[in-house]
C-alpha cells in the first residue's frame, strides 16, 4: 500500500499554454463551479479532520509528560511539569545516543535508496518515453506484472539470496530492494511522454548534442516537478519501511528509526526490561516531524501534481 | 490499468540506421533499472519457486520433494485461518475505508465547503506516519493502562470493551489502517475528480438533477478508474497485513497469535521456525491468491465500464 498515486505529475509550465492570470481565477465565472458553501458539510468533514488529527495530538500533548504523569493523567491534556525538552534530550542520549544512529540510518537508506529509486525511475521513465526499441512491451509487461506481486512474497526469498551473497545485516540489505519503484517508473513514463517534447530532443540533436547531454540539459529541467513527485513518494516509502529492515538487520546499529522505536516498546515487555514509553512516544513524535514538513512545505508541488492531470480511466 | 497510454503517446523516430542506434541509447537509459530489477523481483520470484520444490531437514539434508509443500499448504490449518482473517478484514475494512475516501473526496471536490486546503492536508497527513508510529500511537491509545479507553473508563466509571482483546483486536487493526490510508485513497480519488470535464455537471444541473444523483451518475462512472486501482492496491494491502499486527504483537499478546495474518505466519516460519522452503511455498501460493483477486476486481471493474 505503498504505492504513489496515480496521478500524472503536473504538466511543465513551459508546455501550460494557459496564462497565468486565467489559471487563478477560471473558475469564478461558472455557476458549476461556484455553489452555495455548507455548513453541515463543513462540520461532516470537520468530524473527519478530527479523526485524522486527534492521535497526532494525543502524541504531540503526550510527548510533553514525565513517564510517571503519562500513567496517571488524562490523555487529550496537559498535565504536571512541561517534560517536552526535558523528553527530547534523554531521547536523543538514551543509551549513548543510539537514536541519533538510528536517525542517521535512515537517513543514508531515505538518501541512497529513495535518492537512487528516483533517479532509476527517470532514467527508465525517459527511455521507455523517448526511445524506440526492441523489448519495450516485454519491458512494459514484467514491470506492470511485478506491480501485483506482494512484496511479502518476495521477502523471504530476497533474504535467502541476500545472505548468501553476505549483505544481510548490512546497509545494503536495505538499500537495493528500495532502489526499484515501478511506480515511480510508470509515473516518469507518462510524465516524460507529456512533458518533454520530441521536437525539442530532435532540436538538441541536429545541434550535435550527445544523448546524454541532451539528457541532463534538455530533458531533466522538464521534468523536475515530476521528480519532485516521485521522490516524496518513494521517501515516504522508504522513511516508513518497517517489514524489510526487520528480516534483514538484526544488529541495533544498523536498525532504521521504525525497527529501533519497537525496539525501545518491547523493551517493557520482556523480562527485566526497563519501560521508556516516554521515549517511545518523543521518539516517535521527532521520527514524523521531518516527513510532516516536507509535505507541508512541498504542497506546492504535488498538489500542483494533482491539478493538472489524473487517472485516465 | 492504462497499460496502453504511454506506448503509444511515445513518438516513434524516424527508420534506419538511427533507429538502431536510438535503440541502443534507449536500452542505455532503461538498462538500469532492469538490472536492479531483475535483481530484486525476478530473482527471488525464480528461487521462490525453486525453494518450494524441496524440503531441507536436519537429518538428510535437502531433498527434492516435488509438490508436497504445496499439498501441505493446501491441508495448514493455519494457514487457512489466516487467510479467513485477511479476507474478512478485505471485506469489511477495504470497502468502509475507500467509502470514507470517496466521500471526502467528493466533499472536497464540490467546492461547498469552507477552509477547503486546511482538509484536504489535514487528512491526508496520517499517510506521511509510518505504519509503526500509528500502530504505537493507536495501541497506546487503546491500551487501558495509560490509554484514552482508560481514561473514558476512569472518568465516567464504565467499563468499555478491551478494543485489544482477541474478538475486538481485528476491527482495532482495521481502525489504524484506516486511518492510515483513507487520506492516500481520498487523494487518488480527489485528483480523479478534479479531470472531470465541468461541462458534464453542467448540462445535468440545466437538466435539473440533483447532487446526489449528479454523483451518481456522473463524477462517481467518471472516476471508475481510479475506484479500481485503489481497490487493487486494498486488497494487496489487505493480504500483506503484517506491520499493525506485528507490532501490536507486543501490547496485545494474547490476541495476536503467530499465524494471525498469512504474512505473520510466513515470518514465523521462516525466521523462528526455520522452515524456509515451506515459508517460501506459503509465500507463493498467497502471491498467486493476492494477483487472482486483484485480477477480478479489475476485471469486474473494466467490465462495467463498458
Amino acid at each position: 500500500m505503498s504505492a504513489p498515486p496515480f496521478t500524472a505529475p503536473p504538466r511543465s509550465r513551459r508546455t501550460n499554454h494557459r496564462a497565468p492570470a486565467s489559471r487563478r481565477a477560471p473558475r469564478r465565472r461558472r455557476t458549476a463551479d461556484r455553489p452555495r458553501r455548507s455548513v453541515v458539510l463543513t462540520v461532516l468533514m470537520g468530524l473527519t479532520a478530527l479523526y485524522a488529527l486527534l492521535p497526532l495530538a494525543w502524541l504531540v500533548i503526550n510527548a510533553t509528560k514525565t513517564q510517571k504523569n503519562l500513567l496517571d493523567s488524562f490523555g487529550l491534556w496537559f498535565s504536571g511539569d512541561f517534560a517536552l525538552w526535558d523528553n527530547i534530550s534523554q531521547t536523543l542520549t538514551y543509551d549513548d545516543g543510539i537514536f541519533v544512529r538510528w536517525f542517521l540510518n535512515t537517513l543514508l537508506y531515505v538518501v541512497v535508496g529513495a535518492g537512487g529509486a528516483t533517479f532509476l525511475a527517470v532514467l527508465g521513465g525517459y527511455g521507455l518515453a523517448k526511445f524506440d526499441f526492441t523489448g519495450k512491451r516485454a519491458v512494459f509487461a514484467t514491470v506492470i506484472g511485478a506491480v501485483a506481486v506482494p512484496a511479502t512474497a518476495l521477502a523471504v526469498p530476497t533474504f535467502l539470496m541476500f545472505s548468501k551473497m553476505g549483505l544481510t545485516n548490512t546497509p545494503w540489505a536495505v538499500i537495493i530492494p528500495s532502489l526499484i519503484s515501478p511506480f515511480g517508473l510508470y509515473l516518469m513514463w507518462v510524465f516524460a511522454a507529456e512533458a518533454v517534447p520530441t521536437e525539442l530532443l530532435e532540436a538538441a540533436r541536429v545541434d550535435g548534442s550527445g544523448e546524454l547531454r541532451t539528457f541532463f540539459q534538455v530533458a531533466l529541467p522538464l521534468l523536475t516537478p515530476g521528480i519532485v513527485t516521485v521522490l516524496l513518494f518513494t521517501m515516504v516509502q522508504t522513511w516508513n519501511n518497517y517489514f524489510l529492515p526487520l528480516i534483514m538487520i538484526k544488529d541495533p546499529d544498523w536498525y532504521p528509526l521504525t525497527l529501533g522505536l519497537n525496539a525501545w516498546n518491547q523493551q517493557a515487555s520482556t523480562a527485566g526490561g526497563q519501560p521508556v514509553f516516554n521515549l517511545v512516544i518523543t521518539g516517535a513524535l521527532l521520527t514524523i516531524v521531518p516527513l510532516v514538513a516536507a509535505f507541508l512545505l512541498l504542497q506546492r508541488y504535488w498538489q500542483s501534481g494533482l491539478a493538472a492531470g489524473s487517472v485516465k480511466g | 490499468m492504462t497499460a496502453a497510454t504511454p506506448l503509444s503517446t511515445g513518438r516513434r523516430p524516424p527508420a534506419g540506421t538511427s533507429r538502431n542506434r536510438r535503440g541502443r541509447v534507449g536500452w542505455l537509459f532503461v538498462g538500469p533499472f532492469m538490472a536492479v530489477f531483475a535483481l530484486v523481483f525476478l530473482a527471488p520470484i525464480c528461487y521462490s519457486l525453486y525453494l518450494s520444490f524441496f524440503r531441507d531437514q536436519l537429518v538428510g539434508g535437502t531433498s527434492f520433494v516435488g509438490l508436497d509443500n504445496f499439498q501441505r499448504a493446501f491441508e495448514d490449518d493455519q494457514f487457512w485461518s489466516a487467510l479467513g482473517r485477511v479476507a474478512v478484514f478485505l471485506a469489511v475494512q477495504v470497502p468502509v475505508m475507500l467509502g470514507l475516501a470517496l466521500l471526502v473526496a467528493l466533499a472536497l471536490d464540490s467546492g461547498r465547503l469552507y477552509g477547503k486546503s486546511f482538509f484536504r492536508i489535514s487528512v491526508f497527513l496520517p499517510y506521511a506516519v509510518p505504519a509503526v508510529v500509528a500502530t504505537l500511537m493507536w495501541g497506546f491509545i487503546y491500551g487501558t493502562r495509560f490509554g484514552l479507553v482508560g481514561n473514558i473508563n476512569d472518568a465516567l466509571g464504565v467499563s468499555l470493551p478491551d478494543p485489544l482483546s482477541p474478538s475486538l483486536v481485528l476491527a482495532s487493526i482495521g481502525n489504524i489502517v484506516t486511518w492510515e490510508f483513507i487520506g492516500y485513497n481520498m487523494l487518488i480519488f480527489y485528483s480523479a475528480l478534479r479531470v472531470v470535464p465541468k461541462s458534464l455537471y453542467e448540462a445535468a444541473e440545466i437538466d435539473g438533477a440533483g447532487q446526489w444523483r449528479i454523483i451518481a451518475a456522473v463524477k462517481i462512472p467518471a472516476i471508475r478508474g481510479a475506484l479500481v486501482i485503489a481497490t487493487i492496491f486494498s486488497v494487496i494491502g489487505s493480504f500483506q497485513l503484517f506491520n499493525e499486527p506485528s507490532i501490536l504483537q507486543s501490547l496485545a499478546p494474547n490476541a495476536i497469535t503467530t499465524y494471525f495474518t498469512p504474512n505473520l505466519y510466513t515470518f514465523t516460519l521462516s525466521f523462528s521456525g526455520r522452515q524456509q522452503n515451506y515459508a517460501a511455498t506459503v509465500s507463493l501460493v498467497m502471491g498467486v491468491v493476492t494477483m487472482i483477486i486483484a485480477y477480478a476486481v479489475q476485471l469486474r471493474g473494466m467490465r462495467k465500464e463498458a
